[in-house]
């Protein structure tokens, strides 16, 4: 089990914006009449993106009263899944793949530079405050290993270098391209197609 | 090699788009009214002339799951949950088919929905696929607009309507019933079987759950015939599958192939070899990091299906093909794949919450030649304890790659760790339970 607790510094109250609210109010909707419970881990998710990317407990509480659920359900789903981030994490939010398929194609020289760019540990800030990374458990992408996840995006393919090129640039606050860094095309064998060849050279 | 015209999965590396245009030139919506026309009864037999096994690693036989659920819809409706929260490390061929193929997927589950009478179905897509998710909803959303879905879904008189619902990094949600725990909105905690989902599932409804490749293949198999099907492959084990080869190969890639497919040959002429030559291969992960390794010996003869795979006390599982080669200390991988099952415990039952742990703990000291001899013996014990004592199957899947490990590479783990069991004083191990007693004078 991962260990998982709330930031220490919490605000004191939370609220959907409109948009937010608008979203949520869609999302209830799939779910049959009564059940809306089901609906909380969408809605965490609305919370966190509301928020600069954490849950604070006050979205919680709040989350189960729109909901009509008691508070500690809702505490436990936040703290038993591990996408949902209980205290601030950078603007860009690096998610390091160190699992087997990506360890033994190099996933430490992605760790590596993680912690020359943007800080020694984990879950620290950079100097700038915009950035912060972490070791996850795989990714699934494990063809296009090593490779990280920032933000919504998976790149690829990646090694050393690269991985430095791509922190440069989110420093600096450009939004670098996702997808594989050794130019293939998604997850074909690089170089050895045989397989559909009258459609790739269709 | 399989030839091309009998690959289901034509746009597995995007060349051609995922939009529903181009779906339809491959085939897709075609004739799907005309499949549904002829009824429930044939197209669950059809299912089950294929043959066809679920894809998501347990290999359960598809026709015969959708005939469990209930012939008359009752009080209680019925659903159809797709399961595709992958989350086994060396896995990665769902989030093609969610991308590339989704109109598949959404077709398969009109022609799943109809089979089991179901009116909703729940697509489970884990939360890093926030992409994928995206590129099935747009998808989804053609799909509605051409009415393919939605009311009188494709001319069929069949309503259907397709939700995703999005998993938050758990890797117990991909285990059935923890999954509809999640879409529930609990934490992913596995439920004891019996009752069986098909007959009490997601909100106490009879609930069908299938794997995304799974759901995939059906309309494909509707069209061609569960003949064809099951020409290809073995008694058993037919068809085709996507193969996802990583780790320690030269092109490491997603590829479709038939069932009994020798291992070697998915290597060799797709993969592009092992890095360093086929002599530099130390062991194979043969179906996703749950699966018991198999060492290189084996690997030159073994082909790849549910029951060969089974005889070599290992399994299919996803076919995540992960290929060690001898570059890597296989200790330390197996260390770090215990560690993802410690992250990933769900924490309901004692046994695994507790000993993934253990097992993460020894290996790493293991690998470190810290360890004493016994404990070998003691850590094949730990495995034994966890192995049958769980709830659900996942826990004894934490098990099996180190049982796998002891089972082939024992003499390598005791090469390393001949530390004797008695504590000594020369040996200043902090790990060890007595060793604090060394240090006072008396002891």
């Amino acid at each position: 089990m991962s260990l998982r607790r709330p930031a220490k510094n919490q605000p004191e109250t939370f609220e959907f914006s409109s948009s937010s609210m608008e979203e949520a109010d869609k999302i209830v909707l799939k779910y049959p009449e009564g059940k809306q419970q089901s609906a909380v881990m969408a809605l965490l998710y609305i919370a966190q993106k509301q928020n600069d990317n954490w849950i604070p407990l006050a979205a919680m509480k709040y989350i189960a009263k729109f909901l009509d659920m008691p508070y500690i359900k809702v505490y436990e789903v936040a703290t038993f899944y591990t996408m949902y981030n209980l205290s601030p994490v950078g603007k860009y939010f690096v998610q390091v793949c160190t699992t087997t398929p990506c360890m033994i194609r190099g996933a430490n020289k992605l760790v590596e530079a993680c912690k020359e760019k943007i800080s020694d540990k984990e879950n620290e800030l950079s100097n700038d405050k915009s950035c912060s990374w972490m070791e996850v458990e795989c990714l699934g992408a494990c063809v296009n290993a090593p490779m990280m996840q920032i933000n919504d995006n998976y790149y690829e393919d990646l090694d050393k270098e690269k991985t430095i090129e791509i922190f440069d640039k989110i420093l600096k606050g450009e939004d670098p391209k996702p997808g594989s860094y050794r130019g293939r095309l998604n997850t074909e064998p690089e170089n050895n197609r045989k397989t559909l060849m009258d459609i790739k050279n269709a | 090699m399989l030839k091309d015209q009998d690959r289901i999965f034509k746009n597995l590396y995007n060349d051609m788009g995922a939009d529903v245009k181009s779906a339809q030139t491959r085939g897709d919506w075609v004739n799907t009214s005309e499949l549904i026309a002829k009824g429930r009864d044939w197209i669950i037999n059809e299912v089950k002339d294929s043959q066809l096994r679920g894809r998501g690693g347990a290999g359960f036989p598809t026709g015969l799951k959708w005939s469990f659920a209930p012939k008359e819809v009752g009080s209680r409706p019925h659903y159809l949950v797709i399961n595709a929260d992958e989350s086994e490390p060396g896995t990665c061929k769902d989030r093609d088919i969610l991308r590339f193929e989704p109109h598949k997927l959404i077709e398969g589950c009109l022609i799943a929905s109809y089979a089991v009478q179901a009116h909703v179905c729940y697509i489970y897509i884990r939360g890093e696929y926030f992409i994928e998710g995206q590129k099935l909803q747009s998808a989804i959303d053609e799909a509605y607009e051409k009415n393919l879905i939605g009311k009188n879904a494709a001319g069929t008189g069949w309503d259907l309507d397709i939700y995703i619902h999005y998993g938050a990094g758990a890797y117990i949600c991909g285990e059935e019933t923890a999954l509809l725990e999640s879409i529930e909105g609990k934490k992913g905690q596995p439920r004891l079987k019996p009752p069986f989902p098909a007959l009490i599932g997601l909100y106490g409804c009879p609930t069908i759950i299938n794997n995304v490749e799974t759901i995939a293949v059906v309309p494909t198999i509707l069209r061609r015939g569960g003949k064809w099907f099951s020409s290809l492959g073995r008694e058993k084990n037919t068809g085709t599958k996507i193969f996802c080869i990583s780790g320690n190969v030269n092109n490491p890639c997603n590829v479709e192939e038939e069932m009994n497919i020798p291992l070697k040959e998915l290597i060799e002429d797709h993969a592009g070899g092992v890095i360093g030559g086929w002599d530099n291969l130390q062991a194979v992960i043969p179906g996703g990091s749950s699966m018991p390794l198999i060492p290189k010996e084996k690997c030159e003869t073994l082909t790849m299906d549910f029951d060969s795979l089974m005889a070599e006390k290992s399994g299919l599982g996803t076919a995540g093909i992960v290929v060690i080669n001898k570059d890597q200390d296989i200790i330390k991988c197996m260390a770090r794949i215990a560690r993802f099952y410690k992250h990933e415990s769900c924490g309901q039952c004692t046994p695994c919450r507790e000993g993934s742990g253990w097992m993460w703990r020894m290996l790493e000291r293991m690998a470190k030649g810290e360890a004493t001899k016994d404990e070998v013996d003691m850590l094949g014990d730990v495995t034994n304890q966890i192995a049958g004592h769980t709830i659900c199957a996942f826990g004894e899947g934490s098990s099996w790659p180190v049982q796998g490990l002891l089972r082939h590479f024992k003499k390598e783990i005791e090469e390393r760790n001949n530390l004797d069991p008695i504590v000594q004083k020369k040996n200043n191990i902090p790990y060890l339970v007595d060793q604090h007693l060394l240090d006072k004078k008396n002891a």
